[in-house]
């Protein structure tokens, strides 16, 4: 597992170096295949800019070198994404989503709301807010990192898309890629094929399945996307639930310390032990809230990405198939009007081979999707169990030693 | 579904394959855990006050608890009746002088001084131990509209031989409760002693239970007074000499009590408190009290400090309880979220682990609500109520500097009549010279009365004081424990749902 070294240019933190592997959460392990290897070892933050060192290890022949690294924007991610789902030989392939952007938001506003109230507090107290608005500014960034490198590993154990010409560019290639990323017309292109898409969604449920084992995945998929949505944004609330309490009990543990400091009675004792106390509830609070995050609320979040990917195959094959019905419809003009027969022909018959092609591969790629997101589910599912029963005693053990204490005193 | 995960090609590596069993949770040998520790791991009870009424009757010897009144079993009847309505957070018996409860007839202010000082009832002999519960349940709506009020059980339990019976009940309303405390405040506040405060009036939680809304916040409303009155009362009657207080033995036991129209917010006599609370906080700026005494000096500084911190205190208190609901509520809507993706997945175990993640995440929310009161009631009022606390010692101080103030007055009025009868001498007016004589003989008189009540306000406020800081460290800790014990309740019960995960499957 890589080490990160993530450092915050001219955003006043400090440096900060943190092991990335218990990070990996969401998927299982991707970098199996030794034949080529893609991590993210290293990431910075200037402002508002993430740049991220993409490393590739392989044994490839394709490639000019069996070890390097080249540095990329998000936006070069985001090309990548979308050059792979506008080629037709992908169509029926689950493209992997595109990674989120990296949204620092949350955690600037709440350092700007911090420095307002700098003069409400005791310096111990600020002191520690800022710690923890590190921390969350610091879980942020992993997470773009994280979410960013799945993406690349994703692509890199897929058979066919490891093998894509624009995936290699975007390994290899060490000058800057803006060159090659949407210009203003493609960007538009983009938007149209966007909007048309959620005017053919309707097209889904409209076109008449043939298929049983597509009829169900249609029916499953439309409707598990709208429910992980939802979990998803309610486990969100969940989480920022916690971390408020982690806040409040670093401001009662503050305030008890200030008592303790004025008290001059056999109390001071009990009041600094209960100060002791509510800083490390808050610790084990904080952790509890980040786990959360990251073990169910993560998870939720990138499988409603990949579940749009998956309905993205879907819509596609649906298209392929009412171009498929439109050529037969225009063979029986053809057939009719005695005239293009031939042409009609071959047109219907690539529609049908387009069609077929699309479908058995859509069948496999759903199916593998399945058990990816069972196996995932289940893994953090338990984890995330694990991790809150070990908290859960962790907390009554400091509950416990603090109530002895107390009342032996 | 597992099958076609055991022959997914092998290209896609990118998941480990499905175990067999088509179980999502295992039984994990590392947490196999043994029953949680101390507390018994009973289902928290759905009273919105949170303490569990466990904690209260801990077999401890040296639990703090032990010198608890021993009516108080779990078996008597009468005490279940009271528990149903929840106990009340703040019992602290402490360990009293043993005094005897001599009864004063007639009390007129002189009487505080010449009548057997605090001393003397620390010294006298075999009397009762200090052996008192009160308890505020069962609060009834009575009558309609606007002029509906509340109407609250008072229970007393005790052995002490001040009361007729040992255990009787009386029906008071709110406005009783105000009247107790206006007439306490008037008989003792200004000779120094600490009269715990009343709790505070709202009329937008009045106006909404008068006009009859049944739900959830006037609910809250209703246990919060009641809470309150409750540890009003306790505080009231833990103070030795206010327990004997005639009003006070009248309000427990006499079925009927004589309105107290004049604790009405819009009365006129609401109106002249509030002129006097003015006038009182503009003679506090112009009084300039030469503290001779570092003790006092020391003191108010001290209670000045704990007053800002408190109050701080209170307000994160405050915060966490909003918080700690607001997770109760996101939890709960969560279950929901999640129960809906179980019904809608079709992979048979993924979908019964969704469930059951939904079932144990309704009940941790629960288990959230109950911390939030325990939050609330345990922690946050013993805050609040403290926080008024202090204002009735910063009161009593402010009385002391009247005192000395009234003294300082009449010495220079007693200086001023001296110089006037030295003039008068040299005239010939004997009539005057007589008169002047007569009214510096009364003002002498009045001095040493002053100094005598400046002396007596300090020695009674010293006591006070001391009383006061030894009840509130007794208080703070016996409470900070329960609360604590609250919070492993919550936790071990947390690690008890989830570890059904495990265990279910």
């Amino acid at each position: 597992m890589s080490i990160i070294k993530p450092s915050f240019k001219n955003t006043g933190f400090n440096k900060l170096c943190l092991s990335y592997c218990q990070l990996r959460s969401v998927s299982v392990d991707l970098n199996h295949d030794a034949s080529l290897l893609i991590d993210i070892p290293d990431a910075l933050c200037e402002r508002d800019k993430v740049k991220f060192t993409v490393h590739t290890k392989t044994t490839l022949s394709s490639f000019q070198k069996p070890d390097f690294s080249v540095p990329r924007q998000h936006e070069d991610f985001i090309w990548l994404h979308d050059t792979l789902v506008e080629t037709e030989d992908y169509a029926g392939l689950i493209i992997p989503p595109a990674p989120p952007k990296p949204d620092f938001d949350s955690p600037r506003e709440k350092m700007h709301k911090l420095g307002e109230g700098e003069a409400t507090m005791t310096k111990e107290e600020y002191t520690k807010m800022k710690q923890e608005l590190e921390a969350e500014y610091l879980a942020v960034f992993k997470k773009t990192v994280q979410v960013h490198e799945i993406f690349l590993q994703r692509l890199s154990s897929h058979p066919v898309l490891s093998k894509d010409r624009n995936f290699q560019i975007f390994l290899e290639y060490d000058q800057d890629l803006s060159v090659r990323r949407k210009n203003a017309k493609e960007m538009f292109g983009g938007f149209f094929k966007n909007m048309v898409k959620s005017a053919d969604e309707v097209l889904i449920s409209g076109v008449k399945e043939v298929d049983d084992f597509f009829e169900q995945e249609k029916t499953f998929l439309l409707d598990y996307y709208s429910k992980i949505k939802d979990s998803t944004a309610k486990a969100e609330k969940m989480t920022r639930a916690h971390k408020n309490i982690a806040d409040d009990y670093i401001h009662i543990s503050a305030t008890l310390n200030s008592l303790a400091a004025d008290d001059m009675t056999a109390n001071k004792k009990n009041l600094e032990k209960l100060s002791d106390l509510f800083e490390k509830f808050r610790k084990v609070e904080g952790r509890v809230a980040s786990d959360q995050d990251l073990k169910l609320t993560e998870l939720l979040r990138y499988y409603m990405r990949d579940i749009q990917a998956a309905k993205d195959l879907l819509y596609r094959r649906a298209r392929a198939l009412a171009d498929y019905e439109n050529s037969n419809k225009a063979l029986d003009k053809a057939r009719l009007k005695s005239k293009d027969i031939p042409q009609a022909e071959e047109h219907q018959r690539q529609c049908l081979q387009k069609f077929d092609k699309l479908s058995e591969s859509g069948k496999k790629e759903l199916t593998s999707f399945k058990g990816r997101r069972v196996v995932a589910f289940r893994k953090n599912f338990i984890e995330m169990a694990e991790l809150e029963i070990k908290h859960a005693k962790n907390s009554v053990t400091l509950l416990q030693g603090c109530i002895e204490l107390l009342k032996s005193n | 579904m597992a099958d076609t995960a055991r022959d997914a090609p092998p290209e896609q590596t990118d998941f480990h394959e499905l175990e067999d069993g088509e179980e999502l949770f295992p039984e994990p040998a590392t947490t196999q855990e043994s029953q949680p520790a101390s507390l018994a791991a009973e289902d928290i009870s759905t009273n919105s006050n949170g303490p569990k009424q466990d904690s209260l009757f801990d077999d401890d010897p040296e639990d703090l608890f032990a010198e608890a009144t021993e009516e108080v079993s779990l078996d008597s009847p009468e005490r279940d009746v009271l528990l149903s309505d929840g106990p009340s957070p703040a019992i602290t018996p402490i360990t009293p002088p043993t005094s005897v409860i001599t009864p004063r007839i007639g009390h007129t202010h002189d009487d505080m001084f010449t009548h057997s000082s605090f001393d003397e009832i620390e010294e006298e002999e075999g009397g009762d131990s200090f052996d008192i519960h009160i308890s505020v349940s069962d609060p009834e709506k009575v009558g309609d509209g606007m002029n509906a009020y509340m109407a609250y059980k008072v229970t007393t339990k005790t052995s002490m031989s001040l009361f007729k019976r040992s255990e009787f009940a009386v029906k008071r309303r709110f406005s009783d409760f105000l009247g107790l405390h206006s007439k306490l405040a008037s008989k003792y506040l200004h000779i120094g002693y600490i009269v715990p405060p009343a709790p505070e009036k709202s009329i937008v939680g009045m106006t909404k239970v008068k006009v009859g809304k049944e739900d959830q916040s006037s609910n809250e409303f209703v246990e919060k007074r009641r809470s309150a009155l409750e540890r009003y009362l306790m505080r009231t009657v833990k103070h030795p000499i206010l327990l004997k207080d005639p009003d006070v033995l009248q309000f427990l036991e006499s079925s009927e009590l004589p309105r107290a129209v004049s604790t009405q917010a819009l009365s006129s006599a609401g109106l002249l408190r509030m002129v006097n609370k003015a006038a009182d906080a503009v003679n506090k700026m112009t009084i300039k009290m030469n503290e001779s005494d570092a003790w006092f000096e020391e003191k108010q500084q001290h209670f000045e400090n704990l007053d800002v911190q408190l109050r701080k205190l209170h307000t994160s208190v405050e915060s966490l309880v909003c918080h700690r609901k607001e997770l109760s509520v996101n939890t709960a809507q969560f279950a929901k979220s999640a129960a809906m993706l179980g019904n809608s997945e079709d992979h048979t175990a993924l979908s019964r682990a969704l469930s059951q993640l939904a079932e144990v995440e309704e009940k941790i929310d629960q288990l959230h609500q109950d911390q939030a009161n325990a939050d609330f009631y345990l922690f946050s009022e013993l805050l609040g109520d403290y926080v008024r606390l202090l204002t009735a010692v910063k009161g009593v101080f402010d009385h002391r500097m009247k005192t000395w103030q009234k003294w300082q007055d009449s010495q220079m009025l007693l200086q001023k009549k001296r110089e006037a009868e030295a003039k008068l001498q040299f005239t010939n007016k004997p009539d005057k010279l007589q008169q002047a004589k007569d009214e510096i003989k009364e003002l002498e008189g009045k001095v040493q009365q002053g100094e005598r009540d400046f002396e007596q306000i300090s020695k009674t406020i010293r006591k006070e004081v001391s009383r006061f800081e030894k009840e509130r460290v007794k208080d703070f800790k016996t409470i900070i424990i329960k609360y604590l014990e609250s919070l492993v309740q919550t936790q071990q019960q947390v690690n008890k749902n989830i570890s059904y995960i495990f265990h279910y499957n």
